[in-house]
């Protein structure tokens, strides 16, 4: 290769690298004005806009406050949680003085917080009392009762199942018994409502799409001649295509912020009664919200929805307007 | 620069708007293309622009065959043609100036560069002082003048122009087709497609002519 080749190579290429630079600095430009552009469309027609960005906002809204509430819900229900009791069953064998050092020996241990010795023979009494069997029980010639063991788990201590599946494998427990019937069945509760929340938010979320997606197709509608216009003076689909999908998303990301306002409205009005409720109970619960993250999320999420809708919008009738 | 080689176009309704069309255009030229309304004119027009593909026969563009441009590349055949519509298409919505810089917008031209060509052609038109204006508020033959600005702007090699003179008195017609002349000395093809007769024999031209879809006369 001589050196004039190389040159006229090395020229070749950078005048191609500055062709791309070019174009992607047009590609760039064109977002940049397309942004712009239907920002001020949709700013021009306030009270319309308005309308759009409430339907969106009420149908994100919806969702989202069911979900914070459920967020509050758990977080009840996992303070309630930390003080589940187990109750050991010794074996039939252990006397009285091995079940007490096992007490002791439990006390010690920095993961309980508390230990309850309750005797065969004060069980067997307690039980004749309040089930009424006195007579049945008295003509046993035998207790049948195990000792019993209440083991209160210290609040800072990791999960009870752990502590519970250690103290079952202690060979003189015949039975560690974790009472956990009624958690589960609110952590049911809780999974259902949970489902109910999300089966509702995706329908919601898809009005939201439609809504959206007609009204990019009323935008469409209304600037038919000028999209004829722009194709016939060599607008390519993308040119023609972005500025609908910025429509899409101010839409979308509107209807985000004033779902996002909507949600903490609605705590805000609701924060001082449930403070007062936490109170009458002695409990120092506080109705939590959204968040800043939460937020965003929401506005984001709004955003892409809107995008969404505008792609489906955008996609469907504008491949059908073509110059004639 | 604009070769028909035994082109024909069938409407899918069994109309046969063009038959056997073969024409050479040179590179230097300007040519009319005359005729009754109905004839073909704009037909022919929409076939070099791709607005519509021929039903048979071989069509070249700038050493291009149409055939072999798929529909992702049509936008950018487009960009190499200036073209003049009878109803100018301008957006009402936006100023003169926009209007002239959407085919520089499309290109992806900075703005500097787009605000010096757009003068540039405004100035070629005489318009310049109008720049802000709202096309509603031009006269029919500034209007056109608006139109032909946008299709020079993006300097195309070849310029298309169907019916430029439609509506206007004959002195603003022979003020269009001067204009025109003017874009032909400086190496743009010019093809023009008018039923005034009057005013195109008086211009040293090639004239070609077609009745119901065939090229009858090709005259210079």
């Amino acid at each position: 290769m001589s050196a004039a080749d190389s040159k006229a190579r090395r020229e070749g290429a950078s005048t191609s690298r500055a062709r791309l630079r070019h174009r992607f600095n047009g590609w760039l430009n064109h977002h940049r004005l397309s942004a712009a552009d239907s920002l001020a469309r949709v700013l021009d027609n306030p009270v319309s806009s308005l309308l759009t960005w409430l339907v969106i906002g009420i149908a994100l809204a919806l969702p989202a406050a069911l979900d914070v509430a459920l967020d509050n819900a758990r977080q009840l229900s996992d303070k309630w949680d930390s003080p589940a009791q187990l109750s050991l069953f010794l074996t039939a064998t252990a006397s009285a003085e091995q079940s007490r050092e096992l007490q002791r020996e439990l006390q010690e241990r920095p993961d309980i917080a508390a230990v309850v010795f309750v005797s065969r023979e004060a069980a067997l009494q307690e039980f004749s009392q309040l089930s009424g069997f006195a007579d049945v029980l008295d003509s046993l010639d035998s207790n049948p009762l195990p000792d019993l063991l209440l083991v209160t788990p210290a609040p800072e201590a990791g999960p009870v199942t752990a502590l519970h599946q250690e103290l079952a494998a202690d060979p003189r427990v015949a039975e560690a018994v974790l009472d956990m019937a009624w958690l589960e069945r609110l952590n049911t509760l809780m999974e259902l409502s949970r489902r109910i929340v999300l089966a509702l938010a995706a329908v919601l979320v898809a009005g939201v799409v439609l809504i959206l997606g007609n009204t990019i197709r009323l935008a469409i509608e209304s600037r038919r001649e000028e999209i004829v216009v722009v194709k016939l003076v060599g607008g390519s689909n993308g040119f023609v295509r972005r500025p609908f999908l910025y429509t899409g998303l101010w839409y979308g990301v509107g209807g985000g912020f004033f779902a996002a306002l909507l949600v903490a409205a609605a705590l805000w009005f609701l924060g001082e009664p449930v403070a007062r409720l936490a109170e009458l109970y002695q409990s120092s619960f506080e109705l939590g919200g959204l968040g800043l993250m939460g937020s965003l999320n929401l506005v984001v999420l709004g955003g892409l929805l809107g995008l969404t809708g505008a792609w489906l919008a955008v996609s469907r009738h504008l491949g059908r307007i073509a110059p004639r | 620069m604009i070769t028909f080689d035994r082109v024909s176009k069938r409407y899918a309704e069994g109309h046969e708007a063009l038959s056997e069309i073969s024409v050479d255009i040179r590179q230097d030229e300007l040519v009319f293309l005359t005729g009754h309304s109905g004839a073909g004119k704009s037909t022919l027009l929409r076939l070099i622009m791709l607005i519509e593909r021929p039903s048979r026969g071989q069509l070249i563009v700038d050493g291009q065959n149409l055939a072999k441009i798929r529909a992702r590349g049509v936008p950018g055949h487009r960009r190499n043609i200036g073209v003049v519509f009878q109803n100018h298409q301008l957006l009402f919505d936006r100023s003169v100036y926009h209007n002239v810089a959407l085919p520089l917008v499309i290109a992806g031209y900075e703005q500097r560069e787009v605000g010096r060509r757009v003068r540039a052609a405004l100035d070629k038109v005489g318009l310049l002082a109008k720049e802000r204006a709202l096309p509603i508020t031009l006269s029919g033959g500034e209007q056109q003048r608006v139109g032909i600005a946008r299709a020079v702007v993006a300097r195309p090699r070849i310029l298309l122009a169907d019916e430029p003179t439609g509506n206007l008195d004959p002195a603003l017609s022979a003020e269009i087709m001067q204009l025109f002349e003017a874009f032909n000395q400086v190496g743009v093809t010019v093809l023009i497609a008018s039923h005034d007769l009057a005013l195109i024999s008086r211009l040293r031209h090639r004239i070609l002519t077609l009745r119901d879809g065939r090229l009858v006369s090709n005259r210079a």
